[in-house]
Order: C-alpha cells, then structure tokens, then sequence
C-alpha cells in the first residue's frame, strides 16, 4: 500500500475548501489557511482526480471507488489502483480530503 | 505559481483556467467615502457623507451580486472604494465571498486594519495580496497628502498587524512633489518587510474625478500633477531602471485606429456602491454604465458591455493625432480619462500625451519638435533601440 492509504479508509471532501465547477471545470479554492500547503490560489484537478473527487462522498471506501472505476474504465495495464492510491495520499498531505474514520 | 505539482492536481491561476468563465474578474466597490481627504484622488468623499451612505448598497444586496457573479464563474473579487474598511459589514462580505471560493484582493490604504480583521485574515486568507496605497514614509509627507491628523500611525499599525500576521501584501506609493524621492525610501522599506510581493509601484497619472462631479476638484487635481520630467524620474526610483523595455516597445508600441476600445473592455467590469455596473473602475460615463437593478449581470457582461468593442472614434482631434500616433502603448490615454477631462470617449488628454511623448524622447524614438502622429518610420526606429 503506497503513502499509508490502506483500501478500507473512508474520504470525503474538506470543509475548508470550497468546489466550484466552472464550465465543467473542477476547481478547489482553499478555504482555511494550509489547505493546499502552497502558496497556491487555485487548483484544478485533471480528468483522473475529477473521477476520484466525485466519488468521495464520504461512504465509499478506497476499495470502492477503486471497483468502481475499474467497472467505468479499461484498465488493461491495471493502473487505476496506483492512480487513485496516489491521488488521495496527495489529497490527503495537502488536507483537501479527510479521512472520515479520525472524526468519530 | 502556474507550476504543476503533480500529474492529478495543478496549482493554477486565472488566466490558466482551460475554459475561462464568462466573468473571470470583477471589481466591487463598497463605497466612495473615505477616512483620508487625499486632494488627488479622482473617486472619495467625505467619512460623513450621509447622501453617499444613504445610498450605498445593503450587505444582502452585495451577496445577492456576489451570488450572481459566482454563477458566472467569477474567480477573482476586487473589494475597492473609496476606503471599503469603513463600512462597518466589511468583514461579513469578505467571508462571504470567501466562502463562495472567490479569491479577494483588497485595495486599501490599511488603517483600519484591526488585530480583529488580521486574524480574520490569517486564518481565512484573501488569497491575493492586500494591496496598500502609501501616501509618504514619514509622518509631515502623509499627512501633507491624506490631509487627516494621526493617519499615518494608523496606517503604520495596519501594516504591522498585517505583517504580524503574515498576511502577503503589495504597496503602491502615491507621492507628490516635493516628496517624490520617498520612493526610494518605499522600494527599501518594502524589501525588508517580509511579506511584500514584488516591488512597489508608483501612481503618477492622477486621474480626474471619475464622475467629472467638480470642476474645482478637477482643477486642483490637475495642479497637484508632477510634470512629465518628474513623473519619468519617478518610474525610474520605482523601479531601480528605466521602466519601459525594448519587449514592451516590440509588443506594445503602435498606431491604435479608430476603435476606442482597445483594452479588453467590460472584462473587468466594476460594481458601484449604488448597483451600478461600470464596463471598468475608472469609466463612469453614465449612458455606458448599467443598472443592475433593472437588469442582470450576464446581460452585462454577454450583451451590453461587448457591444461597446465595436464603438469607433469621430473626434477630429482624436482622428488626426491618437488614431495615428505611435505612441498609443506608451500613452496612458484611454476612454475613461477621456470622459473625465473632457465628457466624451475619444478625445487626446493632454497631460498623458506629453508624458508619453517626453518618454519617446527620453528613448530616442522621438526627437525634439516631432509629432509622433506624424512619424512614419516607427517601426524603423523601435529596430534600432537596444536594451
């Protein structure tokens, strides 16, 4: 398992950053400050972190969503594991996700 | 800022954005009353105009435009005034705003800065640099230009507080003569604050009232204006070299035609205090100016505002010299100081003409007794400049 995201952890998006679609663009405005943990103003995700962003709604597990991208996608070099692995441990350093589990 | 970080998630800006909204950019401001009585400046009123707040819009008529602008697309919010800090609801529309996902940046001259607001903002941050206007580095300088005792111990515990808080800033300096080389002493106070982004600019070409409500203020802003040598000087203190280059020249520099708009109009539209949209901050011509009470902000920006590229020049004076004239990249001229010096879009404005000329001359693109309208080898000379 690659960055500590073992495939029963739960995600859902952070409260402190606001989503905008714009012209079906998703883009992540950072909210509190450290979000992000750059200087940054905005971030866009590409079609791969938009896929897995959809999906965090706090109830599917990283197994879940791994499953059900694999039933939408070919995946014949069975690169979407490691795609959506890395994706979230990126979220997760930069405090865009959290993990639902640590807020019981 | 623009630079990827990783192959699912970019930091990216506005002008990055593969698919830019209708209404990328909007200018609000929140009112024309001010806590300084700066003689120059071409849009405040007093602290204490009731007729002026009286007339300012409520908190929850800003959130509905604000709710709008973000069904736009809107990105990027530019809280400006007058001095919008004295509205006492400032801070409940800059949340707002933030909470909707708009990046803010706040034009202010930071003397209501409270440890209140700086907190709000370090642990909330704008996103953008606050954007301070410096009036003078010492105390006789400021005040000689905000004309309001005290002000400018206000203004410097603004800026501590803001840099206590780490609070990312940029300054521009509006000095006058006599004061004009404090803008050296700007450039090195501002490079060992540390939360100073870039180096500061200077506001040289005061603009007349925006609303041409006062010949009298008109007149005395235009006596306050440093003469073209002047102002040249003072770009160069800003920036530590000549401030225009040979690449600004190659892209900038050329004839402007017959259409009045050459700017991007309407792009950056701004919301008055009183719910008006204009197509930019400074132009306030009021047949141009829109009435979003009886209508909508994507009726402005989609249709009304657009219309205005097609808008063709017919002044003579402006036919004969600015529709041929060279220098129109360096020039400062535009529709909105046309309208304010003369009431019409199309129109030379003097002053800015004569600083754009004493620049050609300062660069050897124009020499003494030319009129750049008049000069056909421009493009010949802008080949033979080097750096």
């Amino acid at each position: 398992m690659s960055d500590g995201v073992s495939k029963d952890r739960v995600f859902k998006p952070s409260t402190d950053l606001v989503v905008r679609d714009i012209e079906g663009q998703v883009i992540l405005v950072p909210l509190s400050a450290g979000v992000g943990d750059l200087e940054a103003e905005l971030f866009s995700l590409n079609e791969t972190g938009k896929a897995v962003w959809e999906r965090l709604d706090g109830h599917k597990s990283v197994a879940d969503i791994i499953a059900e991208l694999q039933a939408e996608y070919e995946d014949p070099e069975g690169e979407i594991e490691g795609h959506v692995e890395g994706l979230l441990a990126e979220f997760s350093k930069r405090r865009m996700v959290v993990d639902v589990a640590a807020q019981v | 800022m623009s630079e990827g970080v990783s192959r699912y998630v970019t930091v990216t800006e506005l002008g990055r954005v593969l698919r830019p909204p209708t209404l990328g950019w909007l200018d609000l401001e929140l009112t024309e009353r001010c806590n300084n009585d700066c003689r120059h400046c071409c849009i405040n009123l007093p602290l204490d105009d009731a007729d002026a707040r009286a007339g300012e819009m409520s908190t929850e008529r800003i959130k509905a435009i604000l709710d709008e602008a973000v069904d736009l697309g809107l990105l990027v919010l530019r809280i400006t005034g007058g001095e919008p800090l004295v509205r006492d609801d400032f801070e409940e529309i800059y949340l707002y705003a933030r909470r909707l996902g708009l990046s803010v940046i706040l034009c202010t001259n930071a003397r209501r800065v409270t440890p209140q607001l700086s907190r709000v903002f370090a642990e909330i941050p704008p996103l953008r640099p606050v954007q301070v206007t410096v009036y003078g580095m010492s105390e006789a300088s400021y005040e000689a230009m905000t004309r309001r005792k005290g002000s400018f111990a206000e203004f410097r515990r603004g800026i501590d507080l803001l840099v206590q808080a780490s609070i990312p800033l940029t300054l521009s300096g509006a000095f006058r003569p006599p004061y004009l080389e404090e803008m050296r002493a700007l450039r090195d106070w501002a490079a060992e604050l540390p939360n100073v982004v870039g180096t500061p600019n200077q506001v040289m070409f005061y603009d007349l009232r925006w609303r041409r409500e006062s010949p009298s203020r008109n007149r005395s802003i235009a006596e306050l204006r440093a003469v073209p040598e002047e102002v040249l000087e003072a770009g160069v203190l800003v920036a530590g070299h000549e401030p225009v280059t040979l690449e600004f020249c190659r892209k900038f520099i050329g004839p402007g035609g017959e259409k009045v708009f050459s700017c991007g109009i309407g792009q950056r539209p701004c919301v008055d205090e009183y719910s008006f949209l204009q197509p930019c901050d400074a132009l306030r011509q009021p047949s141009l100016t829109y009435d979003l009470a009886a209508g909508s902000l994507r009726d402005a920006v989609t249709v009304a505002f657009p219309r205005l590229l097609d808008t063709r020049a017919t002044d003579p004076l402006y036919l004969e010299r600015c529709a041929r004239c060279f220098l129109m990249g360096l020039c400062q001229q535009c529709p909105a100081r046309s309208y304010s010096e003369h009431g019409v879009l199309d129109r030379p404005v003097e002053y800015q003409c004569e600083v754009a000329q004493a620049q050609a001359r300062r660069m050897g693109l124009l020499k003494s007794g030319e009129r750049p309208w008049e000069v056909n080898d421009w493009k010949e000379r802008i080949a033979c400049l080097t750096e």
